[in-house]
């Protein structure tokens, strides 16, 4: 697979084909400049109404219950729904169908830091042709500012990952521990609960690429700067230097259960108590419930640690858009597809499935902040979920090529984890191993 | 497990005593040494069948390597038939579809190649040789992607041909009856059919297949197992979840305890998994005394 992912980048002989083939309404997303409105809401309208055969790549499984929905409502268009993996088993199989030139999905979920990749090598179309500008204020910063490419729009948000403090009350209460409201309290959290368990740790980290990014975004890093094909790489901010003292030291001290996030292993230890807690993005809590059952009614949810009290900053973590392909045939009910899945109808309908919002009108909705989970002791955990979203730092760019980065991401941070390197070098090899392959794929990299 | 029958007539066939010597002085490390190798051949076997006793919850909070908790292996298989609309039944039925007409189809094309090739002197046949060799190195995941872009220009993505044509082609499995074909088909025999006025064709079916066959049984089980746990093939290919292996599909079901949302299922991938084994073990032991008949040829001067 990394393989394919390697190749299958953009390359200056891939644009070419893409627009040889040229299968475009919106010509001008060749140029620099965003493409203007060429498609009114009418004209999304009648597409819907005069139906159609829509093929929708995605894995949200709350989208399955939006698909029937719709086609009620517009009963002349049958969408196909295909879950074709996750995440990176999806990405591959999109470049490839994209390389083909055959088989490329109309609607492609795509997750934020994934997103620029596609955008640049021209695999989805720039929304502002809809009138996705229109959409302004509709969604929360964090997502809205993650489907911009400078000017040009290339996803409609369908969920977000604004970070918080998820936490096993039951294991602080045991050891007498304080939620902590600062990075430095959450160091010494760790050390406390540790040394009270030597079983037990605060958290778990074996390098996991997506966190990384999201700690450096809120401790105020911006590692990457991307201007078209421009980029700049640098993991000597003073943002990134906050993050990698805090959390080298709790590597220095053991403090950090070796375990892979997502695997068994982790399941296990957030059920029993030997992970204390996670920074980790507001949908979390459908995954405690269903694969921590164990430990119900012992988690709540704080504010994510600060790095000086008082303040309010957050980063997102994970997340994902809806894209319309550029190879797409139907791109005006492509749109009018996911306009009503991520702001229609379908936004509510996910957020009561349990899906954490991305729109402004859902979180803000009192139904939504009221609302308990008994999985959380009955906590009313999206009044401090739906705050999170609104503190999302500014300015985070992830790179055009940020899924072959992520996926280099423990062969040079990875070491840090297992004593063999620090987190600073680790991360200036990751630097550098993301510079050499952004230069070989005909970028400029300062 | 290969080594075993080779041995084993020629040890009988010496003066007993003197092989009960033999064995003893040797005994202790080599039983040592074979005791590890099986216990660390059997570990993961045996967590699979425990495992596949606990439930989700018991998954993943009880020791590993013993049972623990209810004993809940009943109510996981029922589960793993009726889990999403008792699509592991599909997945199923799909690979014994692939195993059958993939593996099945490229033992007999590695017969008739193979046979052909060890038999039939013609122009190229070193050529054709050094292709084939060249063919066994060539590691079928690097193939995966421009197989695909291929079969995409064809039209035939997404579809049953997609998994089937490739694992008709198996070059290791064609050198396999080569060289058995060269060892186990006599020229002689093959000239007095000729001489009794047989065609090729029955020459081949009702002559060689016969002497061929435990070299069949070898390359078929074999092909079964490496169509039986192809992954990376049909992951490339495939988007229609109603035309997976079983092996794509619990690899889809792993993958949604990293999802956001997704329900986490290990009970289900393990328990699915060992149900998964089964059909092959069977295969191993039905067909086991071919395959070792097979695999003494041409060790003993006639």
């Amino acid at each position: 697979m990394r393989i394919t992912r390697r190749r299958a980048l953009l390359g200056a002989a891939m644009s070419i084909t893409l627009l040889a083939t040229g299968c475009g309404s919106a010509d001008d997303t060749s140029g620099d400049a965003p493409a203007k409105t060429s498609v009114s809401d009418a004209d999304i309208e009648t597409a819907l109404q005069t139906g159609g055969n829509l093929t929708v790549w995605a894995w949200e499984p709350t989208l399955k219950k939006v698909v029937a929905d719709f086609q009620v409502k517009y009963p002349k268009v049958k969408v196909n729904l295909v879950s074709v993996g996750s995440g990176n088993d999806q990405y591959t199989a999109l470049q490839n169908a994209v390389k083909a030139g055959t088989g490329v999905p109309d609607v492609a979920q795509i997750e934020y830091y994934a997103l620029p990749q596609f955008a640049l090598s021209k695999a989805v179309t720039d929304l502002n042709a809809f009138g996705a500008t229109s959409l302004d204020g509709t969604f929360t910063p964090g997502p809205w500012g993650s489907v911009h490419s400078g000017d040009k729009i290339f996803g409609l948000p369908m969920d977000s990952g604004p970070m918080a403090l998820f936490y096993n009350k039951e294991v602080f209460d045991k050891y007498a521990i304080q939620v902590p409201t600062t990075w430095a309290e959450y160091a010494a959290a760790a050390e406390k609960l540790h040394k009270a368990n030597p079983k037990a740790y605060l958290t778990s980290d074996s390098g996991d690429a997506g966190f990384t990014t999201s700690m450096i975004w809120q401790a105020g890093g911006r590692p990457y700067r991307v201007d078209g094909t421009n980029v700049g790489i640098n993991f000597d901010d003073e943002g990134t230097k906050k993050w990698t003292s805090l959390w080298q030291g709790l590597i220095d001290k053991k403090l950090l259960a070796p375990i892979p996030g997502w695997s068994d292993a982790w399941y296990k230890g957030l059920g029993d108590g030997t992970i204390a807690s996670l920074v980790i993005g507001a949908w979390m809590p459908p995954n405690l419930e269903s694969g921590v059952k164990a430990a119900a009614g012992k988690w709540r949810v704080a504010p994510m640690p600060q790095w000086a009290a008082g303040e309010k900053v957050t980063a997102e973590n994970g997340g994902s858009s809806l894209a319309v392909t550029e190879a797409s045939q139907n791109k005006n009910l492509a749109y009018g597809f996911m306009k009503y899945a991520t702001v229609g109808d379908g936004a509510q309908s996910r957020t009561d499935q349990g899906s954490f919002p991305a729109t402004t009108a859902q979180l803000t909705a009192d139904a939504f902040k009221n609302k308990e989970f008994p999985y959380l002791g009955g906590q009313k955990a999206n009044e401090v979920l739906s705050a999170a979203a609104t503190q999302v730092a500014s300015g985070w760019s992830y790179l055009p090529f940020q899924v072959y980065s992520n996926s280099v991401y423990n062969d040079s941070v990875g070491k840090a984890y297992t004593g063999g390197s620090t987190l600073h070098d680790g991360l200036k090899a990751w630097q550098d191993a993301s510079t050499k392959y952004g230069q070989e794929q005909g970028f400029t990299i300062r | 497990m290969v080594a075993a029958p080779t041995i084993r007539p020629a040890a009988r066939r010496q003066p007993r005593p003197a092989a009960a010597r033999i064995k003893r002085t040797k005994s202790w490390s080599l039983t040592a040494l074979t005791t590890l190798m099986l216990v660390y051949t059997l570990l993961p076997l045996a967590w699979l069948v425990i495992s596949a006793s606990k439930t989700q919850d018991g998954l993943l909070s009880t020791f590993g390597l013993w049972f623990g908790g209810d004993f809940a292996l009943a109510d996981n298989v029922g589960k793993v038939f009726t889990y999403q609309d008792g699509i592991y039944l599909r997945w199923l039925g799909n690979t014994v579809f692939y195993v059958v007409i993939g593996a099945g189809g490229a033992t007999l094309l590695a017969a008739l190649a193979g046979y052909g090739l060890a038999k039939f002197a013609f122009r190229g046949r070193k050529a054709v040789f050094a292709l084939i060799l060249g063919a066994v190195a060539v590691p079928p995941t690097a193939l995966a992607v421009p197989t695909f872009l291929l079969f995409a220009k064809m039209g035939i993505t997404d579809t049953v041909w997609a998994v089937i044509i490739p694992s008709l082609m198996i070059p290791f499995s064609l050198y396999l009856m080569w060289v058995f074909a060269t060892d186990a088909v006599p020229d002689e025999i093959l000239e007095s059919a000729r001489v009794d006025g047989a065609g090729e064709f029955r020459i081949f079916f009702s002559l060689a297949v016969p002497l061929l066959s435990p070299g069949l049984v070898t390359a078929l089980l074999f092909n079964v197992v490496v169509t039986w746990n192809n992954l990376f093939l049909p992951l490339i290919m495939l988007k229609d979840r109603n035309l997976y292996p079983i092996t794509m599909g619990i690899y889809t079901w792993n993958q949604q305890s990293q999802t956001v949302g997704g329900d986490v299922v290990f009970n289900l991938v393990i328990t699915g998994s060992l149900l998964a084994i089964i059909p092959l073990i069977a295969a191993f032991l039905l067909l086991q005394r071919y395959w070792q008949s097979g695999l003494a040829v041409g060790s003993v001067k006639q």
